[in-house]
């Protein structure tokens, strides 16, 4: 262990050493492509454009995913800045179609780049599947644009979202925000919505999620520490803290409750009651 | 003589800033006792002495029969301890006992070899230090209680310096010695042997002894599981004259243990692992008339690997490795004049102490559960330490203190975080002084001799104590969490001693009570949840307001004849805290009395050992009431001599009516070993 570990020091450094040098000697290119670092998941032809759809994730995934776009034109090769963009995903089941929760498109510090995020309560399958339709208009036109995208279970088969009915009966989608786990008080992000109609999500505020961080391979050990999720309203979402004591597979036992503090979804983690039926998931 | 002790004093000061306090401290003394005439230091030395240490001989200062001193001679070293009068040992299985001194274990202890700091690497203290060295490379063991061990450290119960055997120059030439013994119980093997060779410019001693013990059985014929344990342990000593003034001395010890079991644990240690090295550089004259000068320089590295690979029913698997390295040194030196003995030392270490724990999910699609138990902690420790031993007409005055600084790191980002998830705004580094002041004083009153004393001392937080994460302690089934919060532990002590030598009797009488401000210890949190699958819940250490310790003990010997000698001791503890609740390991009465005959090449012993019942144990830390108990045991030995060589037999049986026992520091309560003969064979060639 500690060899391995001297040794990913020493890896570590000699490629924070040769990293530097490279800086010194030659200033990094400005990249063409500013959404390098991400993941090109679809790419649509249409009306003359190429549309690209970018992740962190490698693939489209249920749950939450923050997407990146962009607009090339084809005849000059140039991406197309201050456009306005809306999307909106349907899912065609074989009985009935239904849209998901998903935010405004809205530009970014760079002028050809437009990001959003969407929740995919599910994923593709052979008799049903995602169309994600795209509305964009620059230039005084408006085009639009509909094509078939794969939505992929996530590949460790955590769960990240919640889609369920309330006490209140009104259906929500309650998604998990990316985390990159540590044993720390980390921040845990989420967002909510409830079901309108098959097509429309309205984002909810002023709820509080409850969280109880359990690891049920260690008998159930909890952390301390923790802050429930509260609305956040400058970031749109709500935010909380999460504390892990170890790595391993954990399982975030939530409770939703309204305004009014009751409770709409999620039970108390007793000796009795091992979870809730409202969780999240996290293994690292 | 005045007005050359005054220049003296005056020179010394320009030259040598560090020992200015001294002498001023001196300065104060000496105004009071001009009047007196100074007496011989040298003579009055040799009948009185201050330091009411302790020494447990480990090997006798004649060279052809070691360890002599004890009934059963290849004993553990945690067994010539346990004999010791001051020193009680907690028991977690037959090996690595845990020493305890004025009932406190050793984040309160200094604990040294040749002056050495060594810490465990192990976050359930299985490895203390007395585990790494053995009764083959050891001359003896001082035990100093209180303040009186502050020169090795900062301390609050005392300190145990386990001395090297040399040979010193003695112009011996090649010795060698083999030794092996034998013990029913446990079918315990010891297998040891030196080769040493020794003239008045060079010396060079090597030593190496191995043992190999199976489950021992306790009394009445249950059998003990996990109580197996192998361990070699091999060390080399060397010295060489530089001119007739100047020594440099090296030492080096490897010892290392496998397949270790602790029955009264959950988990085995597969791996115990300690290289530990030192070189001094000691020199008669030093500049001016300071003398005596010694500096050392020492590293020692441990490595601790705790598994429960051999246990048949877990919870969960888990592995739980550790490492504690060790850099140090010291120098000190003496001045002595008119009736003043001065000593002056500095000293520092630097300690890393890292741990993991990583578990196996049961279900095997489970990731990895992983966590740092010592976040790699980095120590820093330095420390001036000053006494003065002051020969006054009717008595002698011993004043003492030690100054120290103490830092503590954070290093391991991954463990800080892991705490902040306790303490959000604990910082990465913080800093502490310690202090120690005290002073003792001998005086004899016709045939009595009374030592009495005053201390002062503190001690910072131990690793565990401070930045443990989740420590499960078997005892009282509860996981400890560090603070990083916590204050310093500090202790005010008081002591006397009297003793009355006569002619065929000697008779003393010894007390101790410390007042300890601020006294850490784990309590449980009810809002936080236990991580150790089974436990009852989590402790978090804390400063109690304050804890009161008294020891009491009473000691005889009487010689019948020369030959015939009986020798006994009963002692009474008590620990409470600031509420009137009892502390944990706080020992009941007990007693150990011996008849030992010695005539010629013929020796034999009778011991009689026991305790009353534990009347005042501590619940909350999981003890129970502990019955009384009594072992007899008994030896015999014989040399003989075969031409220059000699041949040592010792055999004899301890418990010898198997009594079923546990004491009141054996955790869980295992019990300890029933009926067990042992024999040795010691065969010096000369």
């Amino acid at each position: 262990m500690k060899t391995i570990k001297s040794l990913i020091i020493l890896i570590a450094l000699s490629v924070g050493i040769t990293s530097c040098s490279d800086n010194n000697e030659s200033p990094m290119p400005v990249t063409e492509n500013p959404l390098e670092a991400y993941n090109l998941t679809s790419s649509f032809e249409a009306n003359g454009h190429m549309l690209e759809l970018y992740s962190e994730k490698e693939v489209l995934t249920t749950g939450y995913n923050e997407l990146y776009l962009q607009i090339k034109d084809l005849s000059t090769g140039e991406y197309i800045p201050n456009a306005t963009i809306s999307w909106n995903p349907v899912m065609h089941m074989t009985q009935m179609s239904h849209s998901c929760p998903k935010s405004e498109i809205s530009a970014t510090e760079e002028k050809t780049v437009y990001k959003g995020f969407v929740v995919f309560q599910m994923a593709s399958n052979a008799n049903e599947y995602w169309e994600l339709n795209l509305e964009y208009s620059f230039g005084g036109t408006t085009y639009t644009i509909s094509e078939t995208i794969e939505v992929n279970a996530p590949a460790d088969g955590k769960k990240t979202v919640n889609v369920f009915m309330g006490a209140d009966d009104a259906r929500y989608v309650l998604a998990m925000m990316p985390l990159t786990p540590e044993v720390a008080i980390n921040d845990l992000s989420a967002v909510l919505f409830k079901m309108e109609s098959m097509m429309s999500f309205q984002p909810i505020e002023n709820y509080t999620i409850k969280l109880d961080p359990r690891m049920p391979g260690m008998g159930n050990h909890s952390s301390p520490n923790n802050e429930d999720l509260i609305y956040d309203a400058t970031a749109g979402n709500y935010a909380g803290k999460l504390s892990l004591t170890m790595t391993g597979y954990w399982k975030i036992n939530l409770q939703l409750l309204n305004a009014n503090d009751e409770i709409l979804k999620g039970e108390s983690v007793t000796e009795e009651n091992e979870s809730s039926s409202l969780y999240f998931e996290i293994e690292f | 003589m005045k007005s050359n002790y005054s220049f003296r004093v005056r020179s010394a000061c320009i030259k040598y800033p560090l020992v200015v306090l001294g002498l001023c401290l001196m300065l104060i003394f000496q105004s009071k006792l001009q009047a007196q005439e100074p007496i011989e230091f040298q003579t009055l030395d040799s009948i009185l002495t201050i330091d009411l240490k302790e020494v447990i001989v480990i090997s006798s200062f004649k060279r052809s029969i070691e360890h002599k001193s004890q009934p059963n001679p290849l004993s553990t070293l945690d067994e010539y301890l346990e004999s010791s009068k001051k020193i009680s040992m907690v028991k977690r299985g037959a090996y690595a006992w845990d020493p305890m001194l004025n009932d406190m274990t050793s984040e309160r202890l200094s604990i040294t070899i040749d002056g050495m700091r060594i810490f465990g690497a192990c976050t359930d203290k299985m490895d203390p230090i007395t585990s790494y060295v053995d009764v083959s490379n050891l001359s003896d063991v001082q035990v100093k209680s209180g303040q009186q061990g502050a020169q090795h450290g900062n301390v609050i119960g005392g300190a145990i310096d386990m001395r090297l055997e040399k040979s010193n120059f003695k112009p011996l030439g090649w010795t060698a010695a083999v030794e092996t013994g034998y013990e029913t119980n446990n079918t315990s093997q010891i297998v040891g042997g030196e080769l040493n060779y020794s003239d008045e410019n060079f010396y060079l001693d090597t030593d190496i002894i191995y043992r190999k013990a199976e489950n021992y059985t306790a009394g009445g014929g249950e059998e003990v599981a996990f109580s197996q344990y192998e361990k070699y342990n091999l060390s080399a000593n060397a010295g060489y004259k530089v001119s007739d003034d100047q020594k440099l001395l090296a030492s080096f010890i490897f010892d290392e243990a496998r397949d270790v079991g602790y029955p009264a644990l959950p988990m085995d240690v597969s791996l115990a692992r300690a290289f530990i090295g030192s070189l001094s550089w000691v020199q008669s004259n030093f500049i001016g008339n300071l003398e005596n000068w010694e500096s050392k320089l020492y590293a020692n590295t441990i490595t601790h690997i705790m598994d429960d690979s051999q246990r048949p029913d877990v919870p969960i698997r888990m592995d739980m490795p550790g490492w504690s390295d060790t850099y140090g040194f010291y120098s000190q030196t003496e001045l002595s004049f008119d009736n003043h003995r001065f000593m002056g030392k500095i000293d520092g270490f630097y300690n890393r102490s890292l741990a993991e724990m990583t578990m196996y999910p049961n279900n095997p699609n489970e990731q990895e559960m992983f966590m740092l138990t010592w976040p790699d902690v980095r120590t820093l420790n330095t420390g001036l330490y000053l006494e003065d031993k002051i020969n006054l007409s009717d008595g002698i005055l011993k004043l003492a203190t030690r100054l120290a600084y103490q830092s503590f790191h954070v290093a391991d980002d991954f463990g800080l975080n892991s705490l902040r998830i306790f303490y959000p705004d604990m910082d990465q580094r913080q800093t502490r002084t310690l202090k120690s002041v005290s002073a003792h004083y001998h005086k004899q009153f016709k045939k009595w001799h009374v030592n009495g004393g005053v201390a002062y001392g503190d001690r910072a937080p131990s690793v565990s104590e401070g930045f443990g994460f989740y420590l499960f302690n078997s005892f009282d089934n509860h996981d400890y969490i560090g603070n990083p919060n916590l204050k310093n532990e500090k202790a005010l002590e008081t002591r006397i001693k009297v003793t009355l030598p006569l002619d065929n009797l000697e008779l003393g009488l010894e007390g101790n009570y410390f007042h300890t401000r601020d006294y850490i210890i784990g309590e449980i949190d009810p809002t936080l949840n236990e991580m150790t699958i089974g436990a009852d819940g989590v402790k978090v250490y804390t400063n109690l307001k304050h804890a009161n310790l008294y020891n009491v003990s009473m000691d005889m010997e009487y010689k019948f004849t020369s030959e015939l000698n009986w020798s006994g001791r009963v002692s009474y503890h008590r620990g409470i805290d600031h509420n009137g609740r009892n502390l944990p390991f706080i020992s009941p009465v007990d007693y150990r009395s011996q008849l030992s005959y010695a005539h010629g090449s013929f020796s034999g012993s009778v011991t009689l050992s026991g305790a009353m019942e534990q009347t005042n144990f501590s619940p909350t830390f999981g003890e129970d009431r502990t019955s009384a108990y009594t072992l007899l045991s008994l030896s015999l030995g014989k040399t003989f001599s075969f031409g220059g060589n000699t041949l040592y037999v010792k055999a004899g049986v301890e418990n010898l009516f198997d009594t079923y026992y546990s004491t009141y520091s054996d955790w869980n309560n295992i019990p300890r070993m029933g009926r067990n003969f042992f024999m040795t064979l010691s065969y010096a060639i000369n």
